[in-house]
């Protein structure tokens, strides 16, 4: 186990090291100029030469890759901005604010959002998958089938901007989103996330419906659940110590892809909703052509995916003793 | 009669129309000794014990007739009653025991929930249980083995932890669906010395499923023959080997390889296909692939359904008379000279 975290934390490092450098290469390659935004309309070559020195991208890429790396280790001194303490990610060239310290601050946004939204649809999906499993062919199942095939085909602009709509201005059931720290205010935080909670988890709870069921019905079939049978389990036992065990597996995979996207990005839903957080953020970094900025959104991103990936692989282990971690 | 089966009849729906799985069968068998239920792949041995257990979806199996257990109706009993049987009075093993045992649990707690569910005792008595179980069946160094994960045993030792957890609770039945099918020649042997052993100490009664009369010869006391969800034949194991009666059972018989026969003598298969059981023959369902029927003529073959004789005892179902079957079954013999 502990060989085998050392080895999967090593291939991160190598993983999110290559993410970065292509994020910085295709920042380059896209026309547009920081300095130039920085110096305004009427930009005299020499102010524009400053401003470029002022952003540090004048000089050559290598040399600000490798800066950029190695700040994040050892902290960075900045001309005119101070010293950098590592974990440096630089500063922002808009609003000249340390980038690390706006992604700590919009980062309880993104995962209150994210997590939450992903125990209610893990839960319910999970939940009316089982279900749906044990009535195969019944009115229940078609009612999920039915379902989920409408919550897979809907996106989160649409249902988001209805239900905003009907329950929010109309019969004023939730409270308008925002992100409250749950620290200052509980309750707040709860009914501030509610609805994109819901609207998040109507979207993604039609796949865990439809990929429990498949695989509950499969595993439902196995012999070893006919032993249990055999053995005198209750029929409840049966289904969620030995038939639900053997669905998990693929269960595990796909959450761990959804919520490594999600925390990476929720970037539709945030701004559905007028939520403060990474997504909302990667999108302004684009826009302003913030590289700081955007290098740590992205590498936040990818570090979410890669993590994510890591602890879908030990839990198989955990799920499955035949699964040996090497 | 300790269980008894009477006109059992099972039949599932399904979109193709009603597969005919077993159709009026009747057998018992006594404390104590051994039942070998013989036939084909879809000859209906398995559909039959699984309905002993009530482990039918009620929704797609149609199940009437009789299955008394010890003197208590076990067809259309509640739930609750079945779950209270199931590997407490009545236990099964099943053919390939490496998918019947659950991966996801070790070996040992797979056996002593058994114990745990019928006789409610605690973890670890259930769980010392479990390693004298193991023990009792040879798997050694049972106190350590008790934690592996079935996968960390062979396919014999997964066999005999199925048949340690079958007899945890010291069931008066225990069904055996060809417990030996999926292991090597030579641990099969073991297992069914095993099975006779347990039996001698504990006084169970067994039925054994299987497709290879070269098992049922060896450990049983009397063997049903099975074709196409029916009874062909019924008698005791001497009474079946010396003198079987159904061109079935002769077919079953002539192709076993058996040591006293001479290498260069070809076996005989008995050929084509078993029938769908959809559409079962009319008649004697076995008429299709029967080398006697031009004997008897194909309108009495396909005519009324023959019926085992209803008595106790060695009966068969087929319309041959007895000395006809005696003039044919010399034949072969001579053949084997």
């Amino acid at each position: 186990m502990l060989r085998f975290l050392i080895r999967r934390t090593l291939a991160a490092a190598v993983i999110l090291m290559i993410i970065s450098a292509v994020t910085f290469l295709l920042f380059y390659a896209i026309p547009a100029d920081p300095a130039r935004l920085a110096c305004g309309k009427v930009c005299p070559p020499e102010t524009l030469a400053q401003a470029r020195h002022n952003l540090g991208i004048d000089k050559p890429l290598m040399v600000q890759f490798v800066s950029w790396v190695v700040a994040i280790f050892v902290g960075r001194d900045y001309e005119g901005l101070g010293h950098c303490p590592a974990p440096c990610l630089g500063y922002s060239f808009v609003n000249r604010q340390p980038v690390f310290d706006t992604i700590i601050d919009r980062l309880p946004a993104t995962l209150a959002l994210t997590v939450g939204a992903a125990v209610i649809f893990l839960l319910f999906g999970v939940a009316t998958g089982v279900i749906a499993a044990l009535r195969q062919g019944k009115a229940l199942d078609k009612i999920a089938s039915v379902s989920s095939l409408i919550g897979a085909s809907v996106q989160i602009y649409f249902v988001g901007t209805l239900l905003m709509y009907f329950f929010v201005y109309q019969l004023h059931v939730f409270a308008q989103p925002k992100y409250i720290p749950i620290t200052e205010d509980p309750v707040g935080w709860f009914s501030g996330l509610l609805l994109p909670w819901i609207v998040l988890a109507i979207i993604f709870t039609a796949n865990y419906t439809r990929m429990t069921r498949s695989t509950m019905v499969e595993t439902l079939s196995e012999d070893y659940v006919r032993t249990a049978r055999a053995k005198g389990m209750s029929g409840a036992s049966v289904v969620l110590r030995f038939a639900l065990r053997g669905t998990l597996t693929p269960i595990v995979t796909i959450f761990g892809v959804d919520l490594g996207t999600l925390i990476g990005g929720a970037i539709i839903t945030e701004t559905t909703f007028g939520l403060q957080g990474l997504g909302r953020l990667s999108l302004n970094a684009v826009n302003n052509s913030d590289l700081p900025l955007l290098m740590a959104v992205v590498l936040v991103a990818a570090a979410a995916i890669v993590v994510m990936n890591v602890v879908v692989d030990a839990l198989y282990a955990v799920i499955d003793p035949r699964v040996r971690l090497s | 009669m300790y269980l008894e089966v009477n006109e059992l009849t099972v039949d599932f729906h399904t979109e193709d129309g009603v597969v005919h799985a077993v159709d009026g069968l009747s057998f018992g068998i006594e404390r104590g000794t051994t039942l070998g239920i013989v036939g084909e792949s879809g000859s209906g041995k398995s559909v039959t014990n699984l309905a002993v257990l009530g482990l039918h979806n009620p929704e797609t199996a149609k199940i009437s007739g009789s299955i008394m257990f010890d003197g208590q109706q076990l067809l259309g009993a509640p739930r609750s009653t079945m779950e209270k049987l199931r590997g407490n009075k009545i236990a099964m093993i099943f053919q390939d025991p490496l998918t019947s045992l659950s991966p996801y649990h070790t070996v040992g707690a797979q056996i002593a929930e058994v114990y745990r569910k019928h006789r409610g005792v605690s973890k670890s008595v259930a769980r010392d249980r479990a390693i004298e179980m193991l023990d009792r069946v040879g798997i050694p160094q049972p106190k350590i083995r008790v934690d592996d994960y079935p996968h960390q045993f062979s396919g014999g030792m997964r066999q005999r932890a199925m048949i340690a957890m079958a007899l945890v609770c010291d069931p008066g039945l225990l069904i055996a669906d060809e417990p030996t099918t999926a292991l090597d020649v030579t641990v099969q042997a073991q297992i069914l010395d095993l099975l006779r052993e347990l039996q001698e100490q504990t006084g169970t009664a067994i039925i054994l499923i299987t497709h290879d009369l070269g098992v049922v010869a060896q450990t049983a006391h009397d063997v049903l023959v099975m074709y196409a969800g029916r009874a062909v034949e019924r008698g005791t194991m001497p009474e079946v080997l010396r003198e079987p009666r159904h061109p079935y059972t002769w077919g079953l018989l002539g192709s076993m390889p058996t040591l006293n026969r001479p290498v260069d003598l070809p076996l005989h298969p008995v050929r084509g296909t078993p029938p769908s059981l959809i559409n079962v023959p009319s008649g004697c369902p076995f008429h299709p692939r029967c080398d006697y029927m031009k004997l008897l003529g194909p309108e009495v073959c396909k005519g009324e359904r023959p019926e085992l004789a209803p008595h106790r005892g060695h009966g068969d179902a087929c319309y041959l008379s007895p000395s006809q079957k005696a003039e044919l079954r010399a034949r072969p013999a001579e053949e084997t000279k």
